[in-house]
């Protein structure tokens, strides 16, 4: 356990000095459903699927080279398809997820993304508990 | 220089998402098990990484207050002035609860994808799906 939150820390660094160059190098904040949404929307078009690519692409080569994280998905296919959308629909209405509002947010003490960050926290904590504690496993 | 930058900003977060296990949903929703600090199975890690991340956007925040520009030209954000709004409560609530629900919010979603777990890729869709009702519904109030 005492490797995991050592990782976990370096790879917070990783992630903050990745959003801090993109602000001080672009004046973009990296909040990946903004950059996302931007996409789909066709607004930021280089920039945005730069950054993108980088986020799909650097993971993929790291896999193409034997390096594949494991990745445990325990939900079922009708939960996925309802979580992605709810996860769309919402990061966008709310105008940010754990990155915008959790990392580039409260790094700068925005109130909205305070007030957002514990919003979606609690609810996930809520489902969570409803999930395995409640329903019974996931 | 700026598409370049914001690609190798894009390949940092999503190393980073791999190194410090986020790209992991089980990982996230241990995290968010709250229940299971009593039976001591918690799994703190995501406090970590947010930890982590903090500091540096932190200080990057100060340095671009006392920058005109960004090195590769535009401008900097504006102050946050938005007000706390019933749309941020409900788009937090919304998104908190499909994230608890699976255990992916979109940039683990997007490295996993790269990682290639075929749920990232299902996932990812739907998601892709919801931000395009949500532009739907919002064009039709506009008109409306």
């Amino acid at each position: 356990m005492e490797q995991d939150w050592i990782a976990g820390l370096f790879g917070g660094l990783m992630i903050g000095t990745a959003a801090a160059m993109l602000l001080i190098l672009n004046g973009r904040i990296a909040g990946i459903s903004g950059i996302l949404g931007g996409a789909v929307e066709g607004r930021n078009l280089p920039e945005g699927l730069a950054f993108l690519a980088g986020l799909v692409g650097a993971p993929a080569l790291l896999a193409l080279g034997g390096g594949a994280p494991g990745i445990s998905v325990t939900t079922s296919a009708p939960l996925l398809l309802a979580g992605g959308l709810l996860v769309g629909f919402g990061t966008r209405l709310g105008a940010g997820c754990t990155s915008g509002h959790g990392v580039c947010g409260i790094s700068r003490l925005s109130p909205r993304s305070l007030v957002a960050t514990g919003v979606f926290m609690a609810v996930a904590a809520v489902v969570v508990f409803l999930m395995r504690h409640v329903a019974g496993g996931a | 220089m700026r598409a370049f930058a914001a690609l190798l900003s894009g390949a940092l977060f999503g190393l980073g998402l791999i190194v410090s296990d986020m790209v992991n949903p089980a990982r996230v929703l241990g995290f968010l098990d709250f229940a299971a600090i009593s039976t001591g199975t918690w799994d703190p890690t995501l406090a970590f990484v947010m930890a982590g991340a903090l500091a540096p956007m932190a200080l990057a925040w100060r340095l671009s207050a006392r920058r005109a520009e960004p090195i590769c030209g535009g401008a900097f954000p504006g102050p946050s002035s938005g007000e706390v709004n019933g749309r941020l409560f409900s788009g937090a609530a919304i998104f908190g609860a499909g994230w608890g629900l699976v255990g992916f919010c979109p940039g683990p979603a997007l490295a996993a994808l790269g990682s290639g777990s075929a749920e990232a890729v299902v996932f990812t869709a739907a998601m892709l799906a919801g931000m395009i009702v949500h532009r739907y519904v919002t064009r039709a109030r506009q008109l409306a």
